[in-house]
């Protein structure tokens, strides 16, 4: 058996390459002037909360050296919290407290900081340390998303988040990212989290693959894969289709993590998802492209919630 | 949205097709007008060689003396020239030897004066018959007088003639640590006089030497400076020694610039003298051809960057082979999706290897960013700012190269001196961003990256060394135009990569 796909059967499959998503559908959908709206994950949640899109709750945003003096009293009412870097990406230098005891932060690891070791990390955030090229950066504090129990044994060190790529408005793929001891906690495909493609229809899994190996269950706790269902699927693909509305962004992946308490919220947005997707769904995305391009140019300006409802007829 | 794109699309190829037609038509005209051949002849090589004098004037007359080579078995002078603005200047024979002449009635600040010379190589393995100098004894005080004798002795009793006798003395003069009496010697006449000690230490045992200066061709170097060599007699026979030269500049040709000793240059009223040399080589397949090129016209379709002075025109050799280096890398992502650190740093390694040759360069390469990584693993739990880090990644960078030049040169690998040559400020945002990598993403893909950067860096090297391309990129300008046909069109390519193929493998056939 060869170790390559030949290009025909790729092809057939409606398989998309980075070529063609960056010039024929990259390019010409999302326009440069708009990346600044995703790749600013403070821009990103200013512009959800004006658009009525749930996000976990933005507790601060520290712009410079002097906002940090008042750090310790921003932190204080809050058990946890995420400190992230504005321009970061990939979950560089994203740091989760779990909880606050004694004047101490704790980590989801375990292990304690002081508030002085948050304050240098800040330090670093602010200096550019994690933002592309090292251009200066502005450090948001977010409240902590608590995930269902149901999704306990499915991830690892991590909230599993569900990436939606929704094209000219439509959503056309899902999948749900599991971290893994693999993966040490970071959702990325390549790095060993597993992927569990979802339909479009149900938000029912359909296939689960970990470094490109088909898996049924989750490598370390074991737990079946091929039974998720995500609860108030519709939702969560209307969440999608509304922040595709409000960035003008024509090919936009939306990464979404659902709450025990306030239920599926926008974590960030991807002007230029990866195409890993492809391969936890088991099928190409070209021929889903290509049925979104076929309709009815009307059906293009429905309500968010009438296009859901048609791509899950669609995508069935 | 279709339609726009359908005709950027058909934009596109009409500029694609616009610039392969311009370019090949360019060139196709230099061919046929110029007859400049579309392979790299081996036979004939034409060396521009340009001497570059400088000197501050003094506010006074000055005149300048230059030596000029004169035809050698080998090498035939065909043309010379000087430029020198406001100075006389006229070729003479000046106590026997070539020279060319400037004057002035007063020179002020910096002067700059040019020679140029167009030599003709010719492929033989005649060596010309110089008669031998005269005789002359030279006499030393002691304790030199006695070290000279022992010396002399030594390679003496281990030699049969005078050449091997130079062979033994050279030898023991270019040891790694010299005997006792050799340093003494060296120590009283200065490390860049071996030449001269050495035939005068022949020329006491009654044989002909003598110190003539040559110049090392190598095409589109700038900066060189003459090599002092030796030139033993013996029998009628005269063999020259190229003491201190690397095993790879003793395959260079070779021009004699003065066939004695004494001065090269000459400055009166003048101070601060200095004189270097710039090269390059066109190659020609017939005399007519020559003769044509010389007076070549400068008419637009005949734009050629010969026209400039031989310092740039060098410096454009190096220029003009980039595009090609950026092709490949473009080939390399773009239709086999290798990822590299750093878009077009593996075109700046590559750049890097031409001054260095490939393994000493590969050896370099890898010594300094695993050095590098080490030490800014350590720096990482310093906690340092951007800016401060990679600053002090660039200083490690640079006393990484300095510690291994005085190694190498320590255990007498000059090769190793060309370390030098690699783009510091790169190197070092490449460590910056592996050791990123590595933390972040772990070896693995450090390994992924680093091996692709070396390997589109191996790639772009020879593409761009070979004679092939190195020929045509630099004698028809208008191909240019087609590299950039080349890469707009790799740019507007949609098809799937050579590594997706397996990347999305497990989409048409599952492993389990």
């Amino acid at each position: 058996m060869s170790m390559f796909a030949s290009p025909r059967r790729l092809r057939e499959m409606g398989v998309v390459g980075m070529n063609q998503r960056n010039n024929t559908i990259i390019g010409p959908l999302n326009p440069r002037s708009l990346y600044p709206l995703v790749d600013n994950k403070l821009k990103t949640k200013l512009l959800a909360t004006e658009k009525g899109i749930p996000t976990p709750a933005l507790l601060g945003a520290l712009k410079t050296q002097h906002d940090l003096k008042g750090l310790a009293d921003v932190l204080a009412p809050h058990d946890g919290f995420a400190v992230k870097p504005a321009k970061g990406s990939g979950g560089k230098g994203i740091l989760v407290i779990a909880s606050q005891r004694n004047g101490m932060f704790i980590k989801a690891n375990g292990q304690e900081l002081r508030v002085d070791d948050i304050r240098r990390h800040i330090t670093n955030i602010l200096s550019g340390l994690f933002s592309l090229g090292g251009a200066p950066d502005v450090a948001i504090i977010e409240e902590l998303v608590r995930p269902d129990p149901m999704y306990e044994n499915l991830s690892v060190e991590g909230v599993p988040d569900i990436r939606i790529i929704v094209y000219r408005g439509f959503p056309i793929m899902a999948m749900m990212r599991l971290s893994t001891r693999a993966s040490d906690g970071k959702a990325n495909l390549h790095q060993g989290a597993v992927g569990v493609g979802l339909t479009i229809s149900t938000g029912i899994a359909v296939n689960a693959v970990q470094f490109n190996h088909t898996v049924r269950e989750h490598p370390d706790s074991g737990a079946d894969l091929m039974s998720i269902k995500i609860p108030g699927w519709a939702d969560l693909l209307e969440l999608g289709a509304r922040s595709a509305d409000a960035t003008g962004l024509g090919y936009l992946g939306t990464d979404i993590v659902i709450d025990r308490d306030r239920g599926p919220l926008l974590l960030e947005l991807n002007a230029r998802p990866g195409l890993a997707i492809q391969i936890a769904n088991g099928v190409g995305l070209a021929f889903r492209i290509r049925e979104v391009d076929e309709i009815r140019p009307r059906y293009f300006r429905e309500s968010p919630h009438e296009r859901i409802h048609r791509a899950m007829t669609m995508f069935n | 949205m279709k339609k726009s794109s359908q005709s950027s699309r058909f934009s596109l190829f009409a500029i694609v097709g616009f610039l392969s037609v311009l370019g090949l038509g360019q060139s196709i005209h230099r061919h046929v007008a110029y007859d400049i051949p579309w392979i790299p002849g081996t036979e004939k090589s034409i060396w521009s060689i340009e001497a570059h004098i400088q000197f501050s004037g003094r506010g006074q007359p000055a005149s300048v003396n230059l030596r000029r080579p004169s035809d050698q078995a080998g090498f035939a002078v065909l043309d010379e020239s000087g430029a020198s603005p406001g100075y006389g200047l006229s070729f003479v024979d000046h106590i026997g030897l070539p020279t060319a002449q400037w004057s002035i009635r007063e020179a002020t600040g910096q002067q700059t004066l040019y020679y140029r010379a167009e030599v003709l190589q010719r492929d033989t393995d005649e060596v010309d018959e110089e008669p031998p100098p005269r005789l002359q004894s030279r006499s030393w005080e002691e304790p030199y007088a006695t070290a000279v004798k022992a010396v002399l002795d030594q390679a003496f009793s281990l030699s049969s003639d005078p050449f091997s006798l130079t062979r033994q003395l050279i030898k023991q003069f270019r040891t790694g640590n010299r005997a006792q009496n050799e340093q003494l010697l060296i120590d009283e006449v200065g490390e860049d006089n071996l030449t001269n000690l050495l035939a005068d230490m022949l020329q006491s045992r009654n044989i002909p030497a003598t110190t003539v200066y040559g110049l090392l061709l190598e095409d589109g170097r700038r900066r060189q400076r003459l090599k002092p060599l030796l030139r033993v007699w013996s029998d009628g026979d005269s063999e020259i020694f190229k003491l201190a030269l690397s095993p790879e500049e003793t395959r260079l040709p070779l021009l004699i610039w003065q066939p004695t000793r004494g001065y090269v240059l000459d400055v009166t009223g003048g101070t601060g003298s200095d004189l270097t040399f710039s090269m390059l080589r066109s190659e020609f397949t017939s005399y007519g051809e020559v003769a044509s090129a010389l007076g070549e016209g400068d008419d637009f379709l005949g734009f050629s960057i010969h026209t400039l002075p031989i310092e740039e025109q060098a410096m454009f050799k190096t220029i003009l082979l980039i595009p090609i280096g950026a092709l490949v890398v473009c080939l390399l992502r773009i239709l086999v999706g290798l990822s590299t650190s750093g878009t077009f740093m593996p075109v700046l390694i590559a750049l890097a290897f031409i001054e260095t040759s490939l393994l000493t360069g590969l050896v370099g390469f890898l010594l300094i960013v695993s050095v590098g990584l080490m030490i800014r693993s350590y720096m990482s739990h310093l906690n340092l700012l951007l800016v401060a880090r990679i600053s002090a990644v660039i200083i490690t960078v640079i006393t990484i190269i300095a510690l291994f030049s005085v190694f190498s040169y320590r255990i007498g690998l000059t090769e190793g001196l060309k370390i030098t040559f690699f783009p510091m400020i790169i190197l070092s945002w490449t460590v910056e961003r592996m050791s990123i990598l590595w933390e972040e993403e772990g070896w693995r893909e450090v390994a992924i990256q680093g091996g692709g950067s070396l390997l589109t860096a191996v790639l772009a090297y020879l593409a761009m060394t070979n004679p092939w391309v190195r020929h045509l990129s630099f004698n028809f300008i208008g191909l240019q135009f087609v590299a950039l046909a080349l890469i707009m069109l790799l740019g507007s390519y949609t098809g799937y990569r050579l590594l997706e193929l397996r990347r999305f493998r497990p989409i048409v056939d599952p492993v389990k």
